[in-house]
Formats: structure tokens, sequence, C-alpha cells
């Protein structure tokens, strides 16, 4: 019976122990970070997650933010979609930090927003997406399509003179958005349609001879050919890599790709893929100021000179920049008085010029295509004369072009223009 | 028009065509006046060719372009080594004086460079990497200078090189390529460069305005299986807007409708061999991570859940092999091999000895600690090496393409797989049926307790075949690092089809490994045109489960009182 | 009354059983007061986030007593049991997506978002019906028995047992997850279903709503407990202990095993389906990796770390490793699977009965040469000779 006894004071400990912990320190602005650092996305998130902690160490150094210090309250949703939910509830409910600075792929964001929207809480995040959103509670760092796809295919359009296309993406709602706006801006501009040929492959997919294969045979028609790549993650490195075995040189058949960056190449032998190609707002090889200090700061952080910084870093480091700034001029750090704070203000980038948040938060964006060379640096062959402005909903989708988010004026992340309903998340 | 689509066709802006044909007549021009002045006219040229060169400082992409046209029109003695240096990104500038150099070695590890004067190519000193500007170059550019340096190497005294140039001219042929293939192909000496030099004079004869000369080109090209040539035909076959055909003359294309039939048929051949070559060399990494398992699970009867960890042990080590030897990367794989085996096969003794021991009988609780354990190295290699993925590179043997013939290439990569999966499967065989070690594993996985009897350590032996299966699957791990990720999630893409091939062929049998590994292989490929990656994978693991059904010992079950079951 | 009587007699005889019902009945009852009455600034008060927590255990711990069901009585192995859980949230995620209606991004009544932006112009066959919840509530029980049947009859038809089975459990559910990965399947490719609105007009971000879902959830349990306990307890049961230790011999015995395995099979795959309907609404999102083999053998770890055998055992294993997970991601991030995975390997080494053996054995760890306890041999191993094991 005494280990019946045991066992029972076992379980009530452990419930015990579920009910909440003691109060925050006092004093300290806690700030969420919600990144993976297991499973899957952990290669690319864990750098995002450094970045923040150097952030926020730099914010302290100066001081911190309103006379409070900064503490960062790092979870592990572990790339796994419904503990993304339950760490952000948890970050806001549990640990009721201030802001924060997370997510990777579409469909955690797309788990934790009923969170950040019940719970009226704020996320920063970093990542290139498929646009088709725009939340109250979000404020989109990384590029809209409009950023980096559309100006993408322009280079190739008109300064390689590209007649065939391949659209090859990893099948989820990314690459699938991409690709449905490429195609109707692609048709848009007079190309045909046995010219654009979309194929979809699974996450992490490996075997790619057959596919290749007929990349090569698509592009031997006699007409300039190129591949835009919006394959996400593990699938890309045996992508390149099978490339380069079958000979498809940069200067036969480009390859520009959305989501491989320094980060992504520092994993792969880039013999392979020298020449091809990277469409980005940012690259570690952009010589300013701004971005040598960044690059030295974050050397010395994680004591390493040999990481590499890339685009979504720079995000976050807007991203926090903006969000700083914010509470300053709101004075607070509730979230309804940050963002009435937020839309309009403007802060530095690494590449020289500012961006600025606009009201369906999007952020403005210069955009560069790089070429890659042998040590995994981007060569800039080209940009967009000055910064594009982020548009959450595409002009090139019939179901989209009508929309448009605006949270000053409109308070609707959903507005269509034409029935002038708001539909979605509905906020007045 | 020809002309100008032509060019089109081939990379140049259409509004240039005219006027380089222009600047080249002059040049040409220009160039036989000064074979009356030697001496000043060098000098001149060697002017005309620096001030041409320091143009290219400054110049954007496309002046690039026309400055390299123009440096190999020149007929300098150092037009071709200073446009091959370019295209290899050996072309410096020194910013302190202005001057362009070659380096010999652009190694980026390289502190200080070694430098070449442009015009006499002579050793001209050193100077630190810091102190020079690279001129830099991209896709288009670098495409140009493949061409003309392929039109300079056609002259080469060795015929490997002169092939590889024809076979660059022949991928945008233009009026210049096509004149410096008719000049060479009266003295080219060797068949298989005069071959491709008159399938490159055939094509341009499909533009010539006689039928007979059209028809002799059809007559050349009927049985070449290029890609593009089978291209040029078809487009003979084309309708153009108003419905009438493209080519006039019927003869003409009753000969280009043949010919096409006939590349299309021995090409649809072909890719029915390069289909089943992908399917067997799908099937051999199946069967290479299989294996393995094979004789842990089959042989002692233990599910190994931390077999996929085990590969990404052996492709971590391939990782380590090659950052110990940075500078021999060739030997690298033939190094990493006995070191992954070494490794995997120790890492596998301590799994049994620490854990495994103990839980014999009981494949249910192995599955459970292995499992464990597979999440402890998972870890491990996390906090060692990071959670990045690492980068494997392939040696210069394994990459590059085994060209059979136009229609058929064989990378060498997977060629070298199927090849090293039968020597491992051999050399398993041989162990296991030959050595005095495979006696003992098969007398105790048929009757342990008569082993035991006989005086076989048995402990021993399980010790040492499980460090088998394991070091088995630290050398699979060698073979995936050639071409997929080496991160710390290798091992769990790959568990599931292991077990998949084991149960398939037979658990305890090789033979059916193998045999189940290369068919599963050969029809998931047959079924990828089709269906899909996907679908093709969905499908076989739904022909496998109804297989199960029918042959539920798989498909060479073991026999006799070895095989008890329920 | 006699259904009573039975009860009490059942619970007379299994005290693990009975603290087991009365913890359950605790959580239902005061774990609501504690997040609905007591006021939010107390130490004492219960987040909705943990509200959510204990009801995603009590989801998953139901899906561990499907698990010892057909485990730890019959000696069926299912490496992929997580696939039976996850149709069931497929069935309860179509209804929810249904009730979106206007409300979506695109605000198409009728289509949910990801159709639209596949340009889908309407609903594919198997969509229709489940706007009714009744509807709903018959395929997340009918959908996993179907599989499990026909997967079942298959397989135990042709006397596929032990490790041939489990494999072939895995393969299913690896086949499951690639299809459901795919967008042209029509259930939401990779992003799977998500921004629940409402269920049968109740807010689901409302706490009240999660209270409900909780008390549910806890009550679903109590049942699936009580049903389990009924038929390991009755003459079926013990048949079906005997397919265990013994299967030809029970079949030489006269008694019909295919169908007594099949139906016990179709019986667990229901739980499991019911418990991953109930577990969508409380989490929010479902996906396809919920599908992931991986996600099956970590319900079988539950139930080995909790006791395999013993449906309490199960329960409670189910309930502690998910806690150490969240407290393990929460506390120490970068450390947690070294934790996790030391856990399964000691916990197999040392507690080979899981922490029910702590309760009820002693506590010396097996060694090898061991008499095996008879309830618990295992035959299904194929290839090696019971050298030094007892029968």
């Amino acid at each position: 019976m005494s280990r019946t006894h045991t066992f029972l004071t076992a379980c009530l400990v452990a419930a015990g122990l579920a009910l909440p912990a003691a109060a925050s320190a006092q004093g300290t602005i806690k700030v969420g970070v919600l990144h993976s650092l297991s499973g899957t996305m952990a290669i690319s998130e864990t750098t995002l997650k450094d970045t923040v902690l150097m952030l926020i160490d730099e914010q302290n150094k100066k001081g911190g933010l309103l006379g409070r210090k900064l503490e960062a309250v790092v979870v592990d949703p572990a790339s796994d979609w419904p503990l993304f939910a339950e760490k952000a509830r948890g970050l806001l409910e549990k640990d009721k930090v201030a802001v924060v600075f997370g997510c990777w792929t579409s469909v955690s964001r797309k788990s934790v927003l009923p969170v950040f929207e019940k719970d009226n809480g704020l996320l920063f995040y970093p990542v290139q997406y498929e646009g088709e959103e725009s939340s109250k509670n979000v404020i989109y760092t990384g590029a809209a399509p409009n950023q980096q796809a559309i100006p993408a295919v322009d280079y190739l359009m008109k300064e390689v003179g590209v007649k065939r296309w391949a659209l090859e993406g990893t099948d989820y709602v990314y690459p699938r958005t991409t690709n449905k706006i490429l195609e109707a801006y692609l048709r848009a501009k007079g190309v045909a349609s046995e010219d654009i040929s979309i194929n979809y492959t699974p996450f992490g997919y490996a075997d790619w001879q057959t596919r290749v294969a007929a990349i090569k045979r698509f592009g031997s028609a006699g007409k300039k050919t190129a591949v835009v790549s919006t394959i996400n993650g593990d699938a890309n490195v045996p992508f390149y890599k099978e490339l380069g075995n079958a000979k498809i040189s940069a200067e036969d058949i480009p390859v520009v790709a959305f989501s491989v960056g320094e980060e992504e190449l520092s994993g792969l032998d880039t013999k392979p893929l020298v020449g091809h190609l990277a469409a980005w707002n940012y690259f570690m090889s952009i010589n300013t100021p701004a971005n040598k200090a960044f690059i030295n700061q974050w050397h010395a952080y994680i004591k390493n000179p040999k990481r590499t910084t890339n685009d979504p870093m720079e995000a976050h480091y807007i991203g926090f920049s903006l969000w700083v700034k914010a509470v300053q001029k709101a004075g607070s750090t509730d979230v309804d008085k940050v963002l009435a704070a937020l839309p309009g203000l403007e802060v530095p980038n690494l590449t020289g010029g500012t961006a600025k948040l606009l009201p369906n938060h999007h952020i403005t964006k210069p955009v560069y295509i790089g070429e890659v060379k042998a040590d995994g640096q981007f060569d800039i062959v080209w940009k967009t004369a000055g910064t594009v402005p982020g548009d959450a909903w595409s002009d090139f989708l019939p179901g989209s072009k009508d929309i448009e988010a605006d949270w000053v004026t409109l308070k609707c992340g959903n507005y269509n223009t034409k029935t002038k309903v708001c539909s979605g998340q509905n906020y007045k | 028009m020809r002309l100008l689509d032509g060019l089109r066709c081939c990379g140049h802006r259409s509004g240039r065509g005219a006027r380089q044909i222009g600047l080249r007549w002059f040049q040409s021009l220009l160039l036989a006046a000064t074979l009356f002045a030697p001496d000043a006219l060098a000098q001149s040229r060697n002017d005309g060719f620096l001030a041409a060169l320091g143009e290219l400082r400054e110049a954007s992409f496309p002046d690039k372009e026309k400055i390299v046209e123009r440096l190999s029109e020149s007929g300098h003695p150092s037009a071709r080594p200073v446009l091959t240096a370019l295209l290899e990104d050996r072309l410096y500038v020194r910013p302190q004086d202005q001057k362009i150099f070659l380096v010999k070695s652009g190694d980026d590890s390289l502190a200080s460079f070694e430098l070449v004067d442009p015009l006499s190519l002579r050793d001209a000193g050193s100077s630190p990497r810091d102190a020079l500007t690279k001129v830099g170059t991209n896709n288009s550019l670098r495409k140009l200078l493949k061409l003309t340096v392929a039109r300079f190497d056609l002259s080469s005294p060795a015929s490997a090189v002169r092939l590889a140039a024809v076979e660059e001219m022949l991928r945008s042929l233009d009026d210049a390529s096509i004149a410096l293939l008719r000049k060479r192909v009266g003295v080219e000496t060797d068949a298989g460069v005069k071959e491709e030099i008159e399938t490159g004079l055939a094509l341009a004869a499909l533009d010539s305005s006689d039928p007979q000369a059209r028809l002799d080109g059809i007559a050349t090209l009927a049985h070449n299986l290029r890609q593009q040539v089978r291209n040029r035909l078809a487009g003979l076959l084309e309708q153009s807007a108003d419905g009438g055909f493209v080519e006039r003359d019927e003869r003409v294309r009753r000969a280009a409708a043949t010919a096409v039939r006939a590349i299309d048929r021995s090409r649809t051949f072909y890719s029915g061999i390069e289909t089943l070559f992908f399917g067997l060399s799908v099937g051999s990494v199946l069967v290479l991570v299989a294996i393995g398992l094979a004789v842990t699970f089959g042989v002692m009867g233990v599910i190994n859940m931390a077999h996929g960890e085990l590969m990404m042990l052996g492709a971590y080590t391939t990782y380590v092999v090659q950052l110990a030897m940075p500078r021999h990367i060739g030997a690298s794989i033939l190094v990493a091999v006995p070191a992954a085996f070494l490794v995997a096969g120790l890492a596998g003794v301590v799994l049994e000895r620490t854990i495994i021991r103990f839980l014999y009988g009981r494949p249910l609780e192995t599955l459970l600690a292995t499992f464990g354990v597979s999440l402890v190295l998972q870890q491990l290699v996390r906090s060692i090496f990071s959670a990045n993925n690492r980068s494997v590179e392939t040696p210069a043997w394994m990459s590059g393409t085994l060209q059979l013939n136009d229609a058929l290439s064989i990378t060498y990569n997977r060629l070298y797989i199927v090849i090293f999966t039968l020597i491992v499967f051999a050399i398993l065989l041989i162990v296991l049926k030959r050595t005095r070690l495979g006696l003992d594993i098969r007398a105790v996985t048929q009757n342990r307790a008569m082993a035991q009897a006989m005086g076989i350590r048995t402990e021993w032996v399980d010790a040492m075949t499980f460090g088998l299966g394991s070091g088995i699957a630290g050398v699979a791990g060698v073979a995936l690092s050639q071409f997929t990720n080496v991160g710390p999630n290798l091992g769990q893409s790959y568990i599931i089809d292991s077990f998949m091939v084991v149960v398939f062929g037979g658990v305890g049998n090789l033979w059916g490994t193998l045999v189940g590994g290369m068919s599963m292989g050969v029809v998931n490929q047959l079924l990828e045109p089709y269906a899909g990656a996907v679908l093709a994978k969905i499908f076989v693991l739904v022909a496998l489960i109804l297989f199960i059904q029918r042959w539920p010992r798989g498909l060479f079950p073991q026999t006799g009182r070895a095989a008890e079951s329920q | 009354m006699r259904v009573a009587r039975r009860l009490w007699s059942t619970l007379a005889d299994d005290p693990g059983g009975a603290v087991f019902l009365a913890l359950l009945l605790a959580v239902a009852t005061v774990m609501p007061a504690l997040n609905q009455v007591v006021p939010v600034s107390s130490a004492l008060h219960l987040s909705t986030y943990s509200l959510t927590l204990i009801g995603k255990y009590l989801c998953y711990a139901m899906l561990a007593l499907a698990v010892d069901l057909i485990w730890g009585y019959g000696g069926i192995l299912s490496l992929g049991h997580a696939a039976f859980f996850a149709l069931g949230g497929y069935a309860m995620g179509m209804y929810l997506m249904r009730q979106i209606g206007r409300r979506g991004v695109y605000g198409n009544p009728i289509l949910p978002d990801f159709m639209v932006f596949l340009n889908w112009q309407k609903l594919p066959w198997f969509w229709l019906g489940f706007n009714h919840f009744w509807f709903a509530l018959a395929m997340m029980a009918l959908v996993p028995a179907l599989l499990a049947y026909v997967f079942g009859w298959l397989a135990f038809r042709s006397r596929v047992t032990g490790v041939y089975l489990s494999i072939m459990t895995q393969a299913l559910s690896y086949a499951l997850m690639l299809a459901f990965f795919r967008n042209d399947m029509g259930f939401g490719g990779n992003n799977g279903f998500t921004d629940f609105k409402d269920i049968l007009g109740f807010d689901l971000h409302q706490d009240g709503t999660r209270v409900v879902l909780l008390v549910i959830t806890a009550a679903a349990l109590a049942t699936s407990y009580l049903a389990c306990r009924a038929i390991v307890g009755s003459r079926a049961g013990r048949v079906i202990r005997a397919i265990r230790d013994a299967e030809s011999r029970t079949r030489f015995l006269g008694y019909r095993v295919e169908s007594y395995k099949l139906w016990v099979f179709v019986f667990s795959a229901v739980l499991a389906g019911i418990a991953g309907a109930l577990y969508v609404p409380q989490v929010g999102i479902i996906n396809p990796s919920e599908f992931a083999p991986i996600n099956s053998i970590e319900v079988v770890i539950w139930v080995a770390v909790g006791g395999r055998g013993t449906l309490v055992g199960a329960a409670a294993g189910a309930v502690l490793v998910n806690y150490a997970k969240t407290f393990f991601t929460g506390a120490l991030p970068e450390v947690w699977l070294y934790a996790l995975g030391s856990l399964f390997v000691l916990v197999t080494l040392f507690l080979p009965r899981g922490l029910m053996g702590l309760v009820s054995r002693p506590r010396r760890p097996l060694r090898p040469g061991d008499a095996l306890p008879a309830t618990w041999t295992d035959r299904s191993r194929v290839g090696v000779s019971a050298g030094s094991k007892t029968k």
C-alpha cells in the first residue's frame, strides 16, 4: 500500500508542478524568442535566436529600454507546429512577454496567429513569405513576394534574356503561392504556357536524378531557360549536387533561389553552385559601414569569425530597432500603444538605406540579386534603384489584387477595395 | 534574317548582331594591314591590347563582353591566357598603379598571389591578396569567355581539348564559329573531333539556301542523338502562322521527319535505360542502408532504431576526415570508408555491451532503448558539430558525368555507389559464409544453446555481429554523404526505408535484402515520371503492405527450425 | 443497477484504477475551478495555457490506453497508432474548418481558404457532410475503424505478427503522412487545418469553452478506461491475453483468433480516433506531421514508461512523459533530447515493468537469466531461439 502511496504523491506533485511558476523578476522587460532549437528547422532558426540575444545584450549595454533591462525568454518549439502555438501561449500568458521575435515557416506562423490575436501579443516575423496575410499583431520584416520573387524574375527576363521557366518548389504554401503569382506575372508578360513548367517535391527530397534530367530536357528546347527555385531546406543540397553532377552549369541554365542564403551555403560544397543566383534584400558581402559593424559584432558575440550573416538576421535587426524606437516613442511596452506608434517609423538597415514600417505592417526593402561564389558568399550583380514597399496582397492574383491591408486608417488587414468589406481578421 | 535568328538563339542580343559582324570585318581588315609593318604595328598592337585590358577595370558587364570580343579578335598571343584567366577568376587589378595582372593561382586561402604580366606572360613578382581587386565576371560573360577560349582551343595539340572546344562551340553556333570549323575540318586528324566538326557544319548547312545542301546536312545528322540536333530537325517541320511549312522543300521535310522519328526512337530507348539506371542507383542506396540492419535485425532479432544515427556517424566521419586532409579530397573517401566502419562499429559494440546485451529476447524493449539512444546521438552531434548541415565535398574522380552517348549520361557518383554497394554486399557475404566469425554468427543465430554448448563464446559473437552491422551502417553513411545532406537528421530520413527493405526481402536473408532493395528502387523510379515522387513512394509502400499480406515472411523467407515464430 | 454493481466490483479489484478515476474527477472539477473561479492575480490561478496543456495530456493518455489495450493485453505492437489519432483529428478539423465559413481570409462561405487558394471551385466529395456535427462525430470513429478493419483483416488473416506487423503499421502511417502532405489531396497539405473559430457555436478561444472541452476529455478518458477495463476483465479479455501468450495454442483450442484480434484492433483505433478528435480543438491545429512514425513510437514509449499491460500505467506514462517534454523544452531547451533519450534507455533497462512496476513489484532490476514473469513473455521475436530465457 505504501507503494501506491508513493505513486499517488508523485502524481500529485506532478500535478502541482503544472501550476504556474512564480512571478517575473521585478523591473525587467521580457522579450520572447520563439525559434526552433531542435528538429528540422533548427538549422536555420538557432542563428536567429542567437541574433535576438545579441541585440538584447547590445540594448542592455546602452542602458536598456525605458530605464529597465531587457530579459530574453527563450523557448524551443522543436519544429513541431502544434508546439509553436503552445509555446506562444506560454510566452504570452505565463511569462507575459512584451514582444516575441520568432517563427520561420509559414505553418508555424499560421499556427501561432490565433494565439497572438486572442491574447493581443506582438510578433516580429523575419522570414520571406508568401504574402496573403496581414495581421494586427504581426510585423512582417521579411520579404513579401513583390520584394523578392518579382524583381528576380524581372532581372532574368530583362538582363539575362530568359524565355523558358522551370518553377521548382517544395510542396507547401510558400512555393505554391509564389509560383501562382509568378505564373500569373509571366503570362501577363506574354510567356506561353508551354514555356512554363511547374513542379513540386516533398520536404527533404533527396533523389533528384529524374527531376534534374527532366529540367535538362526542358532546357534543351533551344530557348534560354532558367529555374526559379522555391525549394526549401534540406532538399537544396542534393538538388544542387545533382545539378553539378549532370553538368548543368549556371551559364546554361541559371537557377535563382529564394531560400538559399549564406547560412545554407555554409553546409554545401559550393563548387557546383558557382554562378547560380539568389535574390534577397541583404547579402553579407554588401560593403557598408553598418554591415561591417554588424558582422564584427556578430563574430564577437558568437565567438566564431567564420559564421555568416544572412537576410533573416537583418530582418530581426530591423524589427528590433523598430520595436525599441516604438516603445521609446510610446513611452510604454503595452502592445496597443506600441502598435499605434509603429507605422511610419524609419530605422537604418544594414545595406546603407532605411527601412520604413508601412500601414500594412510590412517594411520597405531594397532587392539584390547575387551570384554564388566559390567561397559561399555572393557577388552582387544587380539591385533595385531604391527600396520596394512590401505588398501583403499580391497585385497579380485575381483573389487578392483588390485587397488592401491598412492598420492605420482602415484598421483592417483584409479590406476589399471593390466591395468595401473588411473580412478575415476584423478589427475596427 | 536567318543569321540574326541564329544569333538570337545563341544568347547574343539581336540589336548587336549586325553591328558585331561589321566590327569584326573591320577588325579583320585592320589585322591584314598590320602584316605589312610588323614591328611598329606589333608595338601598337601591344598598346591596343593593353588599352583594352585597362578598360576591363571599370566596364559594366555588357561592355566587358564587347571588350572580350575585341581581345579575342586581336590575334595577340596573350589573348588566350588572359581570357582563360578572366574565365577562371584569375585576372586582378592592382589599384595603386592600375595595372592588370594574371595570377598563377586564385586560391582564396593564399595570403599572397604570384603575378604574371599579361603582355609578356612572364613572372612579375608577387603581391599580398588584400592589395589586389579581382576583375569580376557574371554568367553571360563567362558563357562568352567559354566560347572564345574554345575557339582558341580548336588548334590545341591535345585531341581531348579540341573535342571539348568543338562541343562548346556547338552549343552556340554562330558565324565565326562556323568559319573556324570550316577551316579546321580539312586538317583535323582525330576521328572523334572530325565527327563533331561535321555535325556542326551539317547544322550550319540546314540554313543553306540549296535544298541539296540541306538534304546532305540531314543525312549527316540522321543518327545524331543530340537534343540540339533533334530540335533543329524538328524545327524544319514546324508550321508557321499561316499554315505553310517553314521548310519549303517536300523532300527535305520528309527526310527531316524520318530522321526525327529515328532519333526519337533511339532517345526513348536510351531514356528507358537511364530510368533503369536511376532505379538501380536508388535501389543500391536502399540496399546499402538496409544491409547493416539485415544483419542486426535479421540475424540477431534486435530492432535497432539507432541504425540511422549510426549512418549519420559514418557521414560525419567523412566530414571529419575531409577536415583533416583538406588537400587530398580525392583520397579522403578511401580513408573515410574504413574510418567510418571503425567508428560506427565501435559505437555499435559499445551500444551492444552496455544496453542491448540486457535486452535480448525482448525486441520491443530494444526498440525503445535504441530509440532513446538515437535521440541522444542526434543531440550529441548537434552539440559537437552544431545543428547546421556540414558540407562534404565530392572528390573530383567521383563528380561529373559519364557520357555514353548523346542521349545517355550517367553521373559518376551514382555509378560508384552502385558498384560500392555490390562490393560491400560481396564482402559481407564472404564474411558470413567463409570466415570463422561468420560461421559463429550463423551458429548462434540458428541455435544459441547448442552453439554455447559447442564452446562458442556467444556474448563475444553478439558483440561482433552488432559491431559488423553497425560498421556497415557507418560505411553506408559515407556513401550517403556524397549526395544528400550531412546533418543530425540524416538518419531519420532513411530508417523507415531500411526497415521496409529488410522486411520485404525476408528477415535474416542478405540476398533478399539485395533483391528487395533493388526492385523497390526500380519500381519507384519507373513510377516517378508518371505519378510524381510522392505518389510513387506511397504506391511502393502500399504495394509492400499488400505484398506482406500474401507473403508474410518476405521474398526469401527463413526456413527450418531457426525460423521460429508465432 | 447491475451495471453499477459490476462497476463497483471491478473497481474494488482494481485499486490503481480507482485512484486513477478519482484523480480524473479531481482534475475535472478542481482545474476548471482554479481557472474560472480563482482570481487571476492569485498564485493558485490556473492559466488557460496550463488548462489546455492538461487537456492535451489527457488526450494523449487516451491514445496510450488504446495502445496498451492491443499491446499490453493483445501482444499486437502497432507502431502506427498515431495515424488513427490523426485521422480522428482530421475529421474534427474538417468540421471546424467548415464552421469558419465567411470568416476566413478569402471570405468564401463554403470553401476553406486553402481550397480557394488552390483555385478549386467546389468541395471535393469527401468533404460533404462535414458541416454537420453528428456526421463529423460519426466519421471520427468510423474512418479510423474502417482503416483498422481493412488493414487488420488483411494482416491477421495472413497471420502477420510480431515485428512484421509493427513494420507494416509504420509503413501505413508513413504512407498516410506522405499522402496528407500533398497539397493536391484536399487536406490542407503542409499547413493542415488551423485558425479555427468555433465549435457548435461556442468560440474556441474563450476560456469557458476550453474548460468544457477539458471536462469532456476527462470524461471520455474515464469512460475509455472503464470500457477497456471491462473488456480486459471479461471472457473475451482472457482470450485476448491467451492470444498474446500463445497464439497457436489458442487457435488450436478452437477460438477464432483472427476475429478477436481484429475487433480489439478496431476498438483501439476508434479510441485513438476519438482522442485525436478531442485533441484538435484544444491544440488549435492539425497537420500531417501528426502521422509521423516517430509520433507512434513515442506513444509506445509512454506505455512502456508507465507500465505495459496495466491500463493505469499507460495513462500515467503518457501524462508524465509529456509533462517532462513540456518541462524540458521550457527549462533546458538545448538539452532536452539528451534528457528524454536517457529517460527511455534508463526506464527500459531498470524499469522493465514501467513505473507501475515500482508500485507493485520488488525493485530489483532484471538481470540476464532471470525468469521472466508469465504475463509479459514476448514471443514475437523472429530468428533467434529462446536461448538464455525461460518459457
